[in-house]
Order: structure tokens, then sequence, then C-alpha cells
């Protein structure tokens, strides 16, 4: 029997060992806490493997460079946290027009500024969302526990790449810190997206920007036989600057559609006693494993209680929050933040007048406790 | 191959003002470019925002029209992935030096080999006509309009301070020896930055009063002067053309290739 590679390591690095497993070729960021790790481990990695890593001379920088080494054709990643992400949204914006496959990992802590650098939060759920100007869509994904940061670092990279949209990985600093096991998958084990490539042949015209049938775009490496033009301007399928209002429309509902259409696909949760729930806890992150906790806790204790783990954050599964929650009596959302996926929860069932907040904004890891005391007081409200 | 060949005919006319320095300068690179040989394939064209920046939308290489001022920091990661392709990273004076002075400096200090041209019109062209680093004192703008009191940045030292390992400058006038530096500076392995004084006769022309193009370009005749000339002795307000700064360092990409041999072997 094959002995399983199992590693006792903090959740940073469970993060790089699945982008290495999905492949990646090259890294460029900036030092900050609490994601420093993950620069600081591929910095010794990727080298190992023939990877290419750089710090470059901020966040701005970091971002811009690895669109650029997406265009060569390699799989590509930045890690940060609040202030670095902030200075990242501009860049953001930029693969999302150009649709150039990244992925950035945040690994969240108390904001707004320099905030609370060494404690956990949630709060740039709405940020990713947001962050960048103009209308668009994102990805973005989470987990609770390194075997899953793995997964989803290795889906964020398949998202990446079948969409051809950047894909934010919203870690925070409990996951990216604590430590505990993790199975590294066998080679072939998860499956792995590559690029999609262009069939078409060496003096044959290309059309970069002009979706096939089912909405993807195969893409040319930079440095091949197809030369084209990239702007973050609006622009035609050649890649050229279009200020046609045919052209503007056509484009910003490509870049919107090709993710809402999706949204049952991308999305990833997991749940737990949800068949017979009245109380469902919807959570996420490291959140979700206080949230697992009190479940696990009171079921035996005869209360009805379930868990909602999201993983997909963005976009927003409401479909599916509806589904699972429409037998529900009441939901509590557990988030380190004002409420921000509390909101879309909200907008997602039918009674959203039964939907409560638990959560903490102190820098504090949200406890099992926290989440007791909390239902005990939505409870005696008379729910 | 044919200068033609190198343009993508297909999107002219181009955008610039008649009599912009613009032109001359992309004129200069696809002669260079035809001279050396390159193959298209080969060469990657990096730009940010400005009037100056569309100048990649109109050549026939792969091309990257990216975010104001971050040109060089894109440009870095396409040729750390790709170290083999040829990039050329065209500027303008604010994109280089305000909003992307900081990847310049450090674009310079790696001795990434990059080539920037820093196309050097002293205002903002594209958002008409506000003062630049490089616009200097005393000059007027649509945000000076009682006198501009910044200084300028000298581009030559500014890059030459942080590491550049070539360094030149010519003007839209010296095209003969605009074309011959930018054949150096595609050559230079390292980061080589080539300044070239271009004209805005559309806004720094006439804010300043300046006259026409050609007024212009007479004005980059008679003010400016080969590097260590006797006229520069003695009239030291002349600007200076020519290679201030050409030495061999280890280039970025090469250096890192010795880190991936060193990883590889576990030391
Ligand atoms: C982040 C950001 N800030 C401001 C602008 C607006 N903007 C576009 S071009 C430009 C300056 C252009 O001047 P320069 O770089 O000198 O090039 P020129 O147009 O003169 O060739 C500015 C300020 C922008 N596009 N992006
Ligand atoms: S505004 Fe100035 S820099 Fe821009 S195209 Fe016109 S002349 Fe050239």
């Amino acid at each position: 029997m094959k002995t399983e590679n199992i590693k006792f390591i903090q959740g940073n690095e469970a993060c790089v060992e699945g982008a290495l497993y999905a492949g990646l070729d090259f890294f460029a960021g900036y030092p900050i806490t609490p994601s420093t790790e993950i620069a600081e481990l591929l910095s010794r990695r990727l080298p190992q493997k023939g990877g290419k890593f750089i710090q470059m001379e901020d966040e701005i920088a970091s971002m811009s460079a690895i669109i650029g080494a997406s265009l060569t054709g390699s799989k590509v990643m930045t890690a940060t946290s609040g202030p670095g992400f902030s200075l990242m949204q501009e860049a953001l914006g930029y693969a999302i027009m150009t649709e150039i496959p990244c992925v950035i990992v945040n690994v969240q802590r108390g904001g707004p500024s320099t905030g609370i650098p060494t404690h956990v939060s949630q709060g740039d759920v709405n940020q990713t969302r947001w962050g960048t100007h103009g209308d668009h869509a994102i990805v973005a994904l989470t987990a609770s526990n390194h075997q899953d940061v793995f997964e989803t670092t290795v889906e964020a990279f398949n998202i990446s790449e079948t969409y051809r949209t950047p894909v934010v990985l919203l870690y925070d600093e409990v996951v990216g810190h604590m430590r505990e096991r993790l199975r590294v998958p066998e080679t072939g084990e998860l499956p792995l997206a590559e690029r999609l490539r262009t069939s078409v042949s060496e003096g044959v015209d290309y059309h970069p920007y002009l979706p096939r049938e089912d909405g993807r775009l195969p893409m040319s490496d930079f440095g091949g036989v197809h030369r084209y033009n990239v702007t973050g301007l609006f622009h035609d399928m050649w890649g050229f600057p279009s200020d046609n209002p045919k052209v503007v429309h056509g484009l910003l509902r490509h870049l919107v559609d090709k993710i809402q259409n999706n949204v049952n696909q991308i999305a990833r949760f997991k749940e737990f006693y949800l068949e017979d729930a009245e109380c469902i806890l919807i959570s996420y992150g490291s959140s979700a494993r206080s949230a697992r906790h009190v479940v696990e806790y009171l079921r035996p204790r005869g209360e009805r209680i379930g868990l909602l783990e999201l993983q997909t954050l963005w976009p927003f599964p409401h479909d599916i929050v509806n589904e699972k929650c429409a037998n529900a009596k009441y939901m509590v959302v557990v988030e380190m933040n004002m409420g921000q996926i509390l909101r879309e929860v909200k907008r997602a069932v039918k009674n959203p007048e039964r939907v409560f907040l638990a959560n903490r904004i102190d820098g504090v890891f949200i406890a099992p406790r926290d989440i007791r005391d909390i239902l005990r007081i939505i409870q005696g409200k008379g729910v | 191959m044919a200068i033609k060949d190198y343009i993508r005919e297909r999107f002219f006319p181009h955008i610039w003002c008649p009599g912009c320095g613009h032109g001359t300068v992309l004129n200069s690179l696809l002669r260079t470019v035809s001279q050396l040989g390159m193959s298209r394939n080969e060469i990657v064209m990096v730009s940010g925002i400005g009037c100056s920046s569309r100048i990649s939308g109109y050549v026939d290489f792969h091309t990257l029209h990216t975010l104001h001022g971050r040109a060089l920091a894109f440009a870095t990661g396409v040729k750390l992935s790709r170290p083999e392709l040829n990039l050329i990273v065209p500027m303008g004076d604010g994109d280089a030096l305000a909003i992307g002075g900081n990847h310049f400096i450090h674009a310079a200090r790696r001795n990434i080999d990059l080539t920037a041209i820093v196309m050097n019109n002293r205002i903002y062209g594209m958002t008409g006509g506000q003062y630049s680093p490089l616009s200097g004192h005393g000059t007027l703008a649509t945000t000076a309009p009682y006198t501009n009191i910044d200084y300028a940045f000298d581009t030559v030292e500014l890059a030459t301070a942080a590491g550049a390992s070539f360094v030149a400058r010519s003007t839209t006038y010296h095209v003969q020896q605009l074309a011959k530096i930018l054949k150096q500076a595609i050559l230079h392995e390292g980061f080589s930055v080539v300044e070239v004084l271009t004209q805005c006769p559309t806004y720094f022309g006439r804010k300043n009063r300046l006259g026409s193009a050609a007024d212009m370009m007479e004005d980059y005749k008679n003010n400016t002067t080969p590097i260590g000339s006797k006229a520069k002795k003695e009239n030291p307000d002349l600007i200076e053309r020519g290679v201030f700064v050409q030495k061999e360092i280890p280039e970025y990409c090469s250096e890192y290739d010795k880190i991936i041999e060193r990883a590889m072997k576990g030391k």
C-alpha cells in the first residue's frame, strides 16, 4: 500500500500545495500579514519546478505582473490581504475586461485601512464583489479547513481557466494561520482544467475576442503565432478599441453573463443536517468551523439545527440558498463582519424577516459559545 | 521585412493630432525593428494609457495596452515568464514618471531586459493639457494657469540613479540618431531607457506659445546638443542628446535562471 502524503501545516501552506497541484507557474506578490507565508513558501517551491517567483514593488505591480505572465500561457497567482487587495482593484478589473485567467488570494484581516493586521475578519466579502469600478461579475471561493483550502485553490485555477476570469480566494487569518492535517491528493485524483488554446493555424485570422458558440474564448499565448491586441478599453473581436454601442453592450453582457449564467455550476457548498432543520446556520470560512461545532453540539441535545456552508460566495448562489432554506423556520448567518452575506441571504429567501445575524467584529474569532449565546437571544424573541 | 508589414493597416487612421511627435517615434521604431530584421512574433509591446500609449494598437506585434502607469509591471510579468521575447515599452512622461514612477525605478533597479521609451512631451496630452512631472518650473498648463511651480525630473539622471544599464536621449527632430539609439537599446541586454523629446503642439505648444509643430522641432534642434559638446560648455542650458549609460551588468531573467538551477539542486 502506498503511504499517503499527509502534512500537518498552516492553511496558507495548504493553499500553496493546492496551487502547485493545479500547475502554478508564476507568482508575483508583496508581503502582507496574514498572507506572507504564501509568498515565502512559493519563493522556495516555484524555482524547484522551473517556475518563477518575483517580489514586486507593490500590489499594483504584483497584480499587473501576473496578468502579463498569464498572457504568455502561465498559470499565475498573487496573494495579499486587505490594504494590498484594495491596491489591486484596478488591475483586477483589467483582468475581468481582458478575460485573462489569474488567481488572487486574499487572506482577510480586519479593516478598514491598516485595521487589525494579525487578527481575523471576513470584512472583504463585499469589496471582492464590488471593489473594482464598472458593472462586472466576479468569482470568489472560500473554505473552512485545510483539505477544502487545497481543493478550492485547485478549483479556483479550474474556474479561472474555464471561464477566463480572475478568481478570488477569500480565506481569513484563522484558516490561513491555523495548523491542521492535510492529505495531498494523488496526481490525477482531482481534475485540472487546462487552458483552452485556439486551434486556428498560423496565417489564418484568429479573433481573440470572438466567443465560440458555448461562450468560451480559446486563447493564443503571447509569443505564439497569432499576434493580437489586448486592451482594457471596450474592444471588438480583434481586441481593438471600440465605442460602437453594439460592441460595448455585447461585451459587457458577455462578461457578466458568462459568470451569472453559470451560478449553479460555479456554486460549491456543503450541507449538514439540513433535511429536518428548523434552524439553518449559514456560514463560510473559519466561522463555519464554529457553526459546525454548534450544530454537532446541539443535535444530540434534540435541537433541529443544520448548517449550510458556502464555499462559493460570488456569484452568490441565490437559488440554492433559497431552496435549501425553504422548509426552515429561521436562518442565522454566522460571519465576522457586519452582515455582508446576511444581505445576500435575505435577498435569496422568501422570508427575509426570519434571517438573523450572529457575528463578531472585534478581531476575535467567533467561538461556538458566541453563536450559542446569540441563538438563545434569537430564540428568546420567540422565533 | 518592409516597414508596412509591421503595422496594422486595418487600425488606421491613428488618433494623433496633426504634427504630434508620437508618430515620428513610431516611424523610427519600426525602421529600427525592420533594420534589425526582427520577427513580429518575438516582439511584445506593452504600453500604458495616454496618447503615446496608443502606439501599441498600430504595430503588428503581440500588443498589450494596459493601465495608466503600469506598463512596466505588466511587461515584467511577460518578460520573466518568457525571457526569450523582446519587450518594448513605450510610455508617456506622465505614464512613466508620475503614476508609473515607482515601477520605473524598480524595473531599472532590477535590470530586467525591457526597452522603455519615454515619449516626453512635457504634458498630459490625452486628458487635455495638465502639467506632468516633466513640464518644468515656469511652464503653463490647464492645471497651472498661473504658472507651474513644480520642478521637473531629469529622466536621464533618474534612470541612471535607479540603476538602468542603458540610458539615452534623443528628439523627434533627430530621427537618424533616434533610430540608432533605439537599435542599441533593443540590442542591449538589461533595462534600457530612451527618452525622446516629442512635441505636443495641441497642448504644450499652444499653452506655452511655442508655435507650430515645425517650430517646436526647430527648438529641439536649437536647444539640444550632443553629449559633452563644446556648445554645452558654452551654454549649460542646452539639453544633451546621446547615450549616457551603457554598461554590462547581470540581467534579471538570467540571474533568475541561476536561482532555478540552485533550487533544483536543492541548495
Ligand atoms: C488611474 C488613472 N488615472 C488617471 C487617468 C487619466 N489619464 C489618462 S492618460 C493621462 C495622462 C497622459 O499623459 P502622458 O502619460 O504624459 O501621455 P500623453 O497623453 O501626453 O502621450 C491621464 C492622467 C487614467 N487613465 N488612469
Ligand atoms: S494631444 Fe498632444 S500628445 Fe496627444 S495626440 Fe495631440 S499632439 Fe499628440
